[in-house]
């Protein structure tokens, strides 16, 4: 009885009563706790059988593009240099130098320090410049310092910002913790979008997925995203799912849309198209866009080039006719 | 717009001959007194072969060759020979898997991806499964020496044909026992597949007879007074018929008949997941499925976003070539079947329930129906009281779960039921409550050679699977 009444209360009335909810403690746990709960089995066999579709000829082809042009091409290193992130820039902009009429991915996203280089490349292309801010991956900073983060990240070029929650908070029922933090950071963000990284690895279980993505989404978060990547268990196809669920019914109940991001461990083109086949028959081609969705990703786009050329030319090039960045 | 390009699975895999004679004896031999028909594809309506028709004499032979390799080979043979065998067919199964899966579907309208990752995987489980009892037996609670029963006779429905063969030949033979098994008339191509492979398994000639035919052949085999047992996977009205047949014959029975199952969803369930076990539950195998979970009841106060959530669904499902590997729904397996669908949705409308189906393009030749679901149903009307086997749904409410077992034991029927609640206690509460042989909870229409299959009441009786399953092949 508390689940679904919780959910269908919510869902058709007003969306007044939405953004009230992060008022009080006790509002945000009764209805966090009065989503549908998530049956783990069922909500994997779904995430499994959604991968046994075969896409092939112009549907991959088609899903190639698409996926290159949602990848946010990734290096999160203590390593970068402004060379290593300049050099991934220009990656971004022209995937396949050999092939013009390859698309350019979706953003390039770096740590905040590495913000100012990489915007010099992107400048007018198109590719969105995203940074992860709030003390990443762990979060585990006084608020004023991941607000500062975020704040300098902006400044410094940055359109995205990929914030982490509190996970310690969250773990421990402190959800208007969690939310505030959120609404700051979205504050602090001014016109740039927010992706907000749940780290679903952390969170362990389904139920909290589900969640965790409705927190992020009444706190204003513009995307919801899995993962750091430096954890072991990052992003996978049923906790993505399952997140999918979240922003349909979250749009139902209050007409905003909001964007998925599943990253890490995504590294083929074959795992990339089984996404895609998850959010066509998911959300629909509402969230077919890189503007919906993204990929958080390094290895990944030079498997989808390789693909790419495959389909194009009818042969396989070896690793060494794709860039290393 | 994300359009799947066309995946169809190539039937060149399969090699189908112009025509087909009886397996008796360990080898393909013309009918005596028995004439032929066509098997057809029922996406395309063409003709796939032409099939022999097993008459009386031929009948005789083959429970004369059956009960011989009884007597004189299977019979004496040790039970851990026999399981050599079992397991040679469970692997060459494996190995000719794709095989199997392309002809099951091309001569059945099941989509590909049902045959390839569900039927063939569980064929070769259950000869596995049964192997393994073969050498056994005393230690299966049936006594220090339970004995083989003699020579049984088999008949097989369309809606899984090589499965149901699985089902009935896999312990039959692993307790020592020879068979004669009559296919459908509608899909007897993948039984006659499974006869090549007993060759080439070289298994002793005369413990696997198949023999093909209509509704004629199946009571010859029934009614042939060299059989010892019946077992009979179909119709709950031809299951009577076949009990008064053999009511008074020394011949063991078991019958697993039609099924009318409540999927009960209750207001806490997990909504996602549940729907899934609705699509699931009724849409499998084009529903097809003795077991379907072909009434809903879900809790009123629920019943909005449920059904809402199954309409969404539902508008995801692909009808049409059963080879292609992103099909879900197939064709319909005969134009008799599609007739009987026809007709029972025409009367579901007639009597006030609201009709509704995704929009859907149907192929233009072959037997199709587009997944239907009934709201506004009520214990009155037929479609919630008579077996469609197809793709339609009859919506039902519930207020209180006292409510909901009343309705879901509220029929003729006893085969299978499922629950959806997050509440474990409850799970255990209703199962106990439920005149069902199968009770899924937070699940549907899962299967699994170690768990005995049958039904209560007017499902039949008898159980398949499992250790319960060699009970039916035993003289206990």
């Amino acid at each position: 009885m508390r689940t679904i009444h919780g959910m269908t209360a919510t869902a058709t009335s007003a969306r007044s009563d939405l953004s009230e909810l992060g008022r009080s403690e006790t509002a945000l746990r009764t209805f966090l706790h009065g989503l549908p709960g998530v049956d783990q089995v069922g909500a994997e066999q779904r995430a499994a059988q959604l991968g046994t579709r075969s896409i092939k000829t112009t549907a991959k082809a088609q899903a190639i593009d698409l996926a290159i042009r949602m990848v946010d091409l990734t290096t999160l290193e203590g390593a970068d240099t402004p060379g290593k992130v300049r050099a991934l820039a220009t990656k971004a902009l022209r995937p396949d130098p050999a092939d013009p009429s390859c698309p350019h991915v979706g953003a390039v996203c770096v740590y905040p320090s590495m913000v100012p280089y990489v915007a010099e490349v992107l400048r007018g292309s198109g590719v969105h410049l995203a940074s992860v801010a709030t003390a990443f991956p762990s979060g585990q900073a006084p608020l004023e310092v991941k607000l500062a983060d975020t704040r300098a990240a902006v400044a410094a070029g940055a359109d995205e910002i990929d914030m982490v929650i509190n996970r310690g908070a969250f773990l421990a029922g402190r959800y208007q913790e969690v939310y505030d933090e959120i609404v700051a950071t979205k504050e602090a963000c001014g016109d740039a979008h927010l992706k907000v990284i749940l780290e679903t690895g952390e969170l362990a279980t389904y139920d909290n997925v589900r969640r965790a993505s409705w927190l992020a989404m009444l706190a204003g978060g513009d995307f919801i995203k899995t993962s750091t990547g430096k954890v072991p268990v990052a992003a996978t196809p049923p906790v993505t799912l399952v997140m999918l669920e979240a922003v349909r019914d979250f749009r139902a109940a209050t007409g905003r849309q909001v964007g998925v991001k599943p990253a890490g461990g995504i590294k083929t083109s074959k795992d990339a198209i089984k996404y895609l086949v998850m959010v066509n028959e998911t959300v629909g081609p509402d969230w077919l866009d890189p503007d919906w969705f993204r990929f958080g990703a390094s290895s990944l786009l030079n498997d989808l080039l390789m693909q790419r050329t495959k389909l194009t030319t009818g042969v396989y090039s070896g690793p060494d006719y794709f860039t290393l960045d | 717009m994300f359009e799947y390009a066309p995946a169809p699975e190539s039937r060149s895999v399969v090699d189908i001959k112009p025509s087909y004679g009886l397996f008796v004896d360990g080898r393909f031999v013309d009918p005596v007194d028995g004439g032929s028909f066509k098997s057809i594809n029922p996406a395309s309506e063409e003709v796939l072969a032409e099939v022999a028709e097993a008459g009386s004499e031929d009948v005789d032979r083959a429970v004369r060759a059956a009960r011989k390799a009884y007597e004189k080979v299977w019979g004496p043979m040790p039970g851990r020979d026999r399981a050599k065998y079992l397991f040679r067919i469970a692997r060459l199964i494996q190995e000719r898997s794709r095989e199997l899966a392309v002809l099951e579907s091309l001569d059945n309208g099941k989509p590909i991806k049902e045959s390839r990752d569900v039927d063939v995987p569980l064929v070769a489980a259950h000869f596995f499964y049964y192997a393994g009892w073969a050498d056994k037996l005393n230690h299966a609670g049936f006594g220090p020496a339970p004995q083989p029963l003699g020579v049984a006779a088999q008949v097989i429905p369309w809606n899984f044909p090589l499965l149901m063969l699985a089902w009935k030949i896999a312990p039959a033979l692993a307790a020592g026992n020879t068979v004669v098994l009559k296919p459908a008339e509608t899909t007897p191509l993948t039984a006659l597949l499974f006869a090549e492979i007993c060759q080439q398994a070289d298994l002793p000639a005369g413990v696997v007879n198949i023999v093909t035919g209509a509704g004629g052949t199946g009571r010859t085999l029934v009614e042939h007074p060299g059989v010892d047992k019946v077992a009979f996977t179909g119709s709950t009205e031809v299951g009577k018929a076949i009990a008064r047949a053999v009511a008074g014959t020394r011949k063991k029975l078991t019958l697993e008949l039609g099924g009318k199952a409540a999927n009960i969803v209750f207001d806490d369930a997990p909504v996602d997941q549940a729907v899934e076990g609705i699509v699931n539950g009724i849409f499998f195998n084009q529903g097809h499925v003795c077991c379907a979970g072909s009434r809903l009841l879900v809790q009123e106060s629920v019943a909005d976003r449920v059904l809402e959530s199954l309409k969404r669904r539902m508008a995801q499902l692909r009808v049409g070539d059963p080879l292609d590997k992103n099909t879900d729904i197939g064709a319909i397996n005969s134009a008799a079947q599609l007739e009987r669908i026809r007709e029972l949705s025409e009367a579901g409308a007639a009597e006030g329930a609201e009709r509704w189906s995704p929009a859907c393009e149907l192929p233009e030749r072959g037997f199709w129906f587009a997944p239907t679901i009934f709201t506004g149903v009520t214990q009155a009307h037929r479609i919630a009281r008579e077996e469609i086997f197809g793709p339609v749904l009859s919506v039902l409410t519930f207020r209180t779960p006292a409510e909901a077992v009343e309705k879901a034991n509220n029929t003729p029927y006893g085969l299978s039921a499922g629950i959806w609640t997050d509440k474990g206690s409850r799970i255990l509460w209703l199962a106990d409550r439920l005149r069902a042989g199968v009770v899924w909870a937070n699940t549907f229409n899962k299967f699994d050679p170690t768990s005995p299959f049958g039904g209560y009441k007017e499902s039949g009786y008898g159980r398949e699977g499992g250790r319960h399953g060699l009970e039916a092949y035993l003289n206990v």
